[in-house]
């Protein structure tokens, strides 16, 4: 007898405490999302927010062509003004087939991408076999959709490879969900935008691809003050995913405009 | 590696060789804390060890993210010793956010020491790796940690830091607390900081 598989729909941990709680920090009991005592949700949320001023801002890009999906990001990280790290890894690997990017906050990614990984990983010993990047864009929609107006603050790419070949869906913390073949999340996208939608064609080779999705991104950095650092790029195959190049954008900025000597125009003669 | 302090300790000891510095809160980073290390007791009962880094850095941060409506106003770095005995560095905002990094400085002055750091240390970027499947609590130990300084230029460097920022920051004074983590064990500095 077949059962049909609801736990997509449950939430990971129920909203409210409920047993524990007296019980010093509820150490015991499953963890869970413990809820400001407030009539004014939104507005604690709101300086809440303000004061610890989680990471955020971002250049990620991803899209299909003939050879698969190449993803690529910076890796900047800003606290209002304050670049917070340099190093971020916005290109999360959710499983050897299948990456997530991250914009928004950083904590809501890290952390919905790893459980998704976790959820991905049961689907396998359930059904034997992978989860198809639809399911897997669909399950992170769910739980998104379910903590929509709680002020989480998503905007994702799940890009991999299944049965049915290459596929990228676009996900966000308001409750979309996008199937596509070229997105660009984050601050920096119009730019990146720019770039990809000039340069892109679906019989480009991996090497070309992976050089169009490096110079959006690099792109995207110079212009936009909240992205920067490593430009990354990786490229889903039939294979499972790998990384091509990491390149610090401050570098790749001579690369694409090498200096070249200024003509001179009036020299002094030796006397 | 160090925190600032006034008179109750910034850092604190998680497990035999982990210790965790913050800024923040009082109150919210003790009753962090108290929660860690009784996940912590609870964790050496169950499995008869202690924590590995990467097992208490996952921990710290799913622990913050689980306060992500009510946000414990904390923000911690933590340094530890590898299963190969390197040191290693974690740092986090504060709704749990993390990444392992060479070196990092958080707090009011913070923001005034990480500039002078980047100067001073190069610590290798994973990002530059190739081809590797490798997670965010990925063993680093192929590589060059850090800047290869010796334990006494290193003091130095964080004793200068600390001296700098409490020259700009009307946060960071008094007194300095460093904790200094290597194979032979744990070990506690102090030094005497501006007073006003």
């Amino acid at each position: 007898m077949m059962n049909i598989d609801f736990s997509g729909l449950e939430p990971i941990a129920p909203l409210r405490e409920s047993v524990g709680e007296l019980m010093g920090d509820g150490i015991m009991a499953a963890p869970s999302f413990q809820i400001p005592d407030t009539i004014d949700f939104d507005g604690f949320q709101k300086e809440a927010i303000q004061m610890v001023k989680p990471a955020k801002g971002t250049t990620t890009l991803a899209f299909i062509f003939k050879d698969g999906v190449m993803v690529a990001a910076d890796s900047r990280a800003s606290m209002g003004g304050y670049i917070s790290s340099q190093s971020v890894k916005k290109i999360i690997e959710i499983n050897p087939y299948m990456l997530g990017t991250m914009a928004g906050g950083a904590a809501d990614c890290q952390f919905w991408h790893r459980n998704l990984g976790i959820k991905c990983r049961l689907h396998e010993l359930a059904n034997k076999r992978r989860i198809s990047v639809t399911g897997a864009s669909k399950l992170l929609a769910n739980i998104l959709y379910h903590y929509r107006g709680m002020g989480l603050s998503v905007g994702t790419m799940i890009a991999g490879w299944d049965e049915k070949g290459p596929g990228l869906y676009y996900v966000d913390s308001e409750g979309g969900r996008l199937k596509g073949t070229r997105f660009s999340v984050g601050s920096g996208s119009p730019y990146a935008y720019g770039v990809l939608d000039s340069g892109y064609r679906y019989d480009m080779s991996v090497k070309e691809a992976a050089e169009l999705a490096r110079r959006a991104i690099y792109h995207a950095t110079f212009r936009d003050g909240a992205s920067g650092g490593v430009a990354s790029v990786y490229h889903v195959g039939p294979n499972g995913w790998e990384k091509l190049s990491g390149d610090d954008v401050g570098e790749l900025h001579y690369h694409y405009y090498p200096v070249e000597a200024a003509a001179v125009e009036q020299e002094m003669t030796e006397a | 590696m160090s925190k600032e302090m006034r008179m109750s300790p910034y850092t604190e000891q998680m497990a035999d060789k982990a210790v965790m510095a913050f800024s923040g809160f009082q109150a919210d980073v003790r009753a962090l804390q108290k929660h860690l290390s009784a996940r912590h007791l609870i964790y050496q009962h169950q499995h008869n060890k202690q924590m590995s880094c990467p097992a208490m850095a996952q921990l710290l941060s799913t622990t913050l993210y689980f306060k992500r409506f009510f946000p414990y106003y904390a923000f911690n770095v933590l340094g530890d010793l590898d299963s190969h005995g390197k040191g290693c560095v974690f740092t986090y905002d504060a709704v749990g956010s993390y990444e392992r990094v060479g070196y990092s400085s958080q707090g009011s002055g913070g923001t005034l020491i990480m500039p002078f750091l980047d100067n001073q240390l190069k610590s290798p970027s994973p990002l530059f790796q190739l081809n590797e499947y490798y997670l965010y609590n990925i063993d680093m130990h192929d590589q060059d940690a850090v800047t290869p300084l010796s334990e006494a230029e290193a003091i130095d460097l964080v004793k200068t830091c600390f001296a700098s920022a409490s020259e700009r920051d009307i946060y960071t004074g008094d007194k300095l607390e460093m904790v200094v983590l290597n194979a032979s064990g744990i070990r506690h500095e102090f030094m005497d900081l501006r007073k006003d």
